[in-house]
């Protein structure tokens, strides 16, 4: 290969500032005629001599316009009428959530580990660990982890930990994806991941009861369910307690806005997905993973912990705290290898809650509940649909069709409507099955539309 | 900044108020008492009760007590704090992109599915390796994917033994956690005197235990490990695999590749070296790149093209699983996608040419100043040891907090382990000479001062909204929340 001369070109891109002048500068003061000096100390045979096999670069004007292009190959929420939920809600989201997250202030700022320049983010992750607190009715929230699946995965480890047994109960009608990644997570560790039956859209109660002993360190749930059912957390609770397990609530925030929280029911942890609090559906992320606790379990707690603290001079103000946890001190004995958390997601979270405040929410989660009720109800006096079970449920139901899913999806597409997602996809026992959502945003007109469709 | 304390947002709540006029109810109504069980209908609800300008002033009023790339410095190694471009921004709102579900019918998304498809080819291209997926939604996320497919290599050879990873002491944090993470025991290998892994030492720990190496190359020092193609083939000849933190790829891209030098699997920080904004500690996005003998093991769902048309595809027989509940940190992926088609691959050359060369700067214009250990040429970072100042009584922490004075944020401390009160700057390509001289300025104003007043750095921030904060205290009686009411 031949020796790399200095390929700079000057001011062609616009994030790179250095200009002719400023180089010879540079190099002076660095005792070299060239930049390819500085990388002599990679091996000969292995510098490139030529460009990758990349596009060329494009102005920005044509990026704009190529990338806009690319947006538009796709139909989104605004041309769409959607009734699919699965983990991904079509929630709106305020104006104000996108106005302040795009403050340079918070977007471009760093992880605040200099707290006496990060006091926005820090008092604003500690709101949020409030918010959320109030909302769960747990003790402690940490400053996020990544979504909702992996925040089940970091809670089981957690009760792993805490109780010193190896075996997690999950029940099947917690979120299939969610379960697929708690699989990955305790893959290479000494857990044992075994599945509890649902029956009539909920977990199966005096089946879980026969599956607990002492072995189980904890009992994994979904609330509302995958299919929006509202699980018995009392029943499930007792039956988890009774053996020492730990009880493991994953949770739709926005249902907690109508629902009985789980810290009423004596969870131990409660994670979920953040994602219907102020959060774009975005193609499944960047989410939100919640993570709260009992305030025994402080030090297992995996991830980042903001604290309230006064300066030098008795200010009140906020810092990471409890770090001793985590790994960039503890390294491999860290309660998890998680470094970063989804702050800015977080924070769109905060400004939802409040921005929607203690009525708001309450409402958003009326009209989730009236809506789906709604549907529900003139989609299953259809001939042709019925209700599978009576199961209590909140936005999300199922409903047996008597024609595959695939096809009544082909029909809604056609008619600019997204369908429900088809359960025989997922649990082979429920062909035929469709799992459908409103939100908020479903207004009658457009739920009369899709039940005259189908 | 705002010196002004601001109010909890528990502690400005005022009944009645609202943040948001919402529709009435326009179904018939069911009754929520008789649809719920008992019992299962929501009591109290302690939230705040706001207007949307209490909202919007709340949020500006903490806006303006933080620092940020758009208006401070932030030389931090290995975080490679660069600008973040707002037509990265514009992209990744476009409702076409932020609008979407992921479970919508696959071909309603193509554009984004083409998205990720390019944007995995390029980064396989700049690892120099032949998969990618973008699943991982931050660096840890990356490495505890990169490991797990090691592991399901291994695995699939009945080679069970593996039951150790390497990592060298100079390592961040998150490998030897994410080692742990995944199943295996991890054993140190110590650097020498040049701050590289010691080879010798290496190949003593080498042997049919061995699962693989985690090497972050250039290292943690800033340094670009000389022996790094030996060292690779040492591992491999004793049926190892080596992962690549890439942490620092903002030093070698386009230079070399990862793949060439002979590494098997390594993850990209977008929020670091493709320029996708921090957020104040999230989200990121770090995509792992493969050779395709992991390519087996990949997460689910894979892209796949078929003629022009993108299919995502959950059959895949060695799967690890999955990583995330979707794909990934989709509209992080954009914004790297973005900065990509800008950059082009002269572009991508141009970053770490500029970014080598910033650092460089800065080194020889402190290294008669500051104790620098490695003091060769370095990559896109330097370390400097603070331990000449100990004699004074300053420690690496006054130096940093005495800078936040001075309108920078603090370089990265007590990073490496292995160097005493270590200082890491890492400038980037994306700032001028003059605020490097600026910057190199105070850094010297800081030395004086460190000769002349000590007690003053000792006391170090002046200028802040706040001055140093009692960590003892928070940790000692955590107070993690505020409630409405109290």
């Amino acid at each position: 290969m031949t020796n790399m001369s200095s390929s700079l070109k000057r001011n062609k891109l616009s994030y790179i500032p250095t200009t002719d002048g400023d180089l010879a500068e540079m190099l002076a003061a660095i005792g070299i005629s060239d930049t390819s000096e500085l990388f002599k100390i990679i091996p000969e045979d292995y510098r490139l001599d030529k460009p990758l096999n990349l596009p060329s670069g494009l102005a920005e004007q044509d990026v704009v316009s190529l990338c806009v292009g690319m947006a538009a190959r796709n139909k989104n929420l605004h041309e769409l009428t959607c009734f699919l939920g699965a983990g991904a809600y079509d929630h709106y989201v305020p104006a104000i959530v996108d106005t302040m997250l795009s403050r340079g202030e918070f977007l471009t700022a760093y992880t605040p580990y200099q707290p006496e320049v990060a006091q926005g983010i820090l008092q604003s992750i500690y709101e949020y660990q409030s918010l959320i607190c109030a909302l769960t009715q747990m003790d402690i929230s940490n400053a996020s982890l990544y979504d909702g699946g992996t925040a089940v995965g970091e809670a089981a480890i957690m009760s792993t930990s805490i109780t010193g047994r190896s075996k997690v109960v999950v029940s099947r009608a917690v979120h299939p994806n969610y379960r697929q990644v708690l699989s990955t997570y305790t893959a290479g560790l000494d857990i044992n991941i075994v599945e509890a039956p649902f029956k009539d859209g909920l977990t199966d109660i005096s089946a879980l009861i026969s599956m607990l002993d002492d072995t189980v360190a904890s009992v994994i749930v979904q609330y509302p369910n995958f299919f929006g059912c509202v699980e018995d957390l009392g029943a499930i609770s007792e039956a988890a307690h009774a053996v020492g397990a730990k009880l493991i609530v994953s949770v739709d925030p926005v249902s907690l806005g109508l629902l009985t929280p789980p810290g009423a029911y004596g969870a131990d942890i409660v994670v979920g997905e953040g994602q219907p609090l102020g959060v774009h559906t975005g193609f499944g992320g960047p989410y939100l993973g919640i993570f709260a606790c009992r305030q025994e379990y402080v030090w297992k707690v995996p991830g980042r912990i903001v604290g309230a603290t006064t300066d030098s001079e008795g200010r009140p103000c906020y810092c990471l705290t409890l770090q001793t946890r985590e790994q960039h001190i503890r390294r491999e004995k860290a309660t998890s290898n998680i470094c970063s958390n989804q702050a800015l997601i977080a924070l769109a979270a905060t400004i939802y809650l409040s921005s929607l405040g203690k009525n708001g929410l309450k409402q958003v989660a009326d009209l989730c509940f009236q809506k789906s009720h709604y549907a529900k109800e003139r989609i299953c006096n259809k001939a042709g649909f019925s209700s599978p079970w009576n199961a209590p449920f909140f936005k999300e139901f199922v409903v047996k069709c008597d024609k595959p899913i695939d096809e009544i999806n082909k029909k809604l597409i056609d008619n600019n409507i997204i369908g429900g997602l088809d359960l025989g996809k997922f649990y082979p026992e429920l062909e035929n099955h469709m799992l459908l959502c409103t939100t908020e945003k479903r207004r009658k007109e457009q739920i009369d539309l899709l039940v005259e469709l189908l | 900044m705002n010196k002004e304390t601001v109010p909890l947002i528990c502690n400005i709540t005022n009944p009645g108020r609202v943040g948001i006029t919402l529709p009435d109810v326009d179904v018939p109504v069911t009754s929520v008492a008789d649809g719920l069980p008992k019992g299962a209908v929501r009591e109290s609800l302690p939230l705040p009760e706001l207007s949307e300008l209490d909202v919007t002033r709340h949020f500006m009023h903490l806006a303006a007590r933080q620092y940020s790339v758009d208006a401070n410095f932030y030389p931090l190694g290995s975080c490679t704090m660069k600008f973040n471009p707002r037509v990265n921004e514009f992209v990744a709102s476009l409702p076409g992109f932020a609008a979407i579900h992921p479970m919508q019918p696959e071909e309603t998304v193509q554009g984004a599915l083409a998205l990720m498809y390019e944007l995995q080819q390029y980064l396989a291209e700049i690892a120099g390796m032949d998969d990618c997926t973008l699943q991982p939604v931050a660096g840890a996320h990356g490495e505890f994917t990169g490991i797990i497919l090691i592991k399901a290599y291994h695995e699939s050879r009945g080679d069970s033994a593996r039951t150790i990873i390497l990592a060298p002491d100079s390592a961040h944090g998150t490998n030897p956690a994410t080692a742990a993470r995944a199943g295996y025991k991890v054993k140190t290998i110590k650097s020498n005197e040049k701050g590289m892994v010691d080879v010798e030492s290496l190949k003593g720990m080498l042997g049919p235990d061995i699962a693989g190496l985690m090497l972050t190359n250039p290292n943690t020092l800033g340094l670009f490990d000389e022996n790094v193609v030996e060292i690779c083939r040492l591992v491999h000849e004793a049926g190892g695999l080596v992962y690549c933190d890439g942490a620092n790829m903002n030093a070698i891209m386009g230079q070399t590749r990862p793949g060439d030098l002979g590494f098997d699997v390594m993850h990209f920080n977008l929020h670091k070296t493709f320029s996708t904004p921090h957020g104040g500690g999230g989200p990121g996005s770090g995509p792992v790149a493969c050779k395709s003998m992991l390519a087996p093991f990949l997460p689910i769902p894979v892209i796949v093209k078929d003629g022009d048309t993108y299919k995502l595809k959950s059959d895949l027989p060695g799967t690890i699983g999955r990583m995330h509940s979707f794909y990934g940190n989709f509209l992080v992926d954009v914004r790297a996608y973005v900065y990509l088609r800008t950059l082009g691959a002269e572009g991508v050359k141009e970053v770490s040419e500029n970014a080598v060369l910033n650092a460089n700067y800065i080194r020889a214009r402190l290294k008669d100043v500051y104790d620098i250990p490695f003091n060769e040429h370095c990559m896109h970072e330097f370390v400097a040891s603070g331990k000449v100042f100990k004699k004074r009584g300053v420690h690496a922490l006054d130096i940093a907090k005495r800078l936040l004075d001075m309108g920078f944020h603090a370089p990265t401390v007590y990073f490496p382990l292995i160097v005493d009160e270590a200082i890491m700057v890492e400038p980037t390509e994306t700032e001028s000479k003059e605020t490097m001289d600026s910057f190199i300025d105070a850094m010297i104003k800081i030395n004086q001062e460190s000769i002349d007043d000590p007690e003053y750095l000792h006391h170090a921030p002046h200028n802040t909204p706040i001055s140093r904060v009692d960590e003892v205290g928070a940790a000692k009686r955590p107070n993690l929340k505020c409630v409405i009411g109290e």
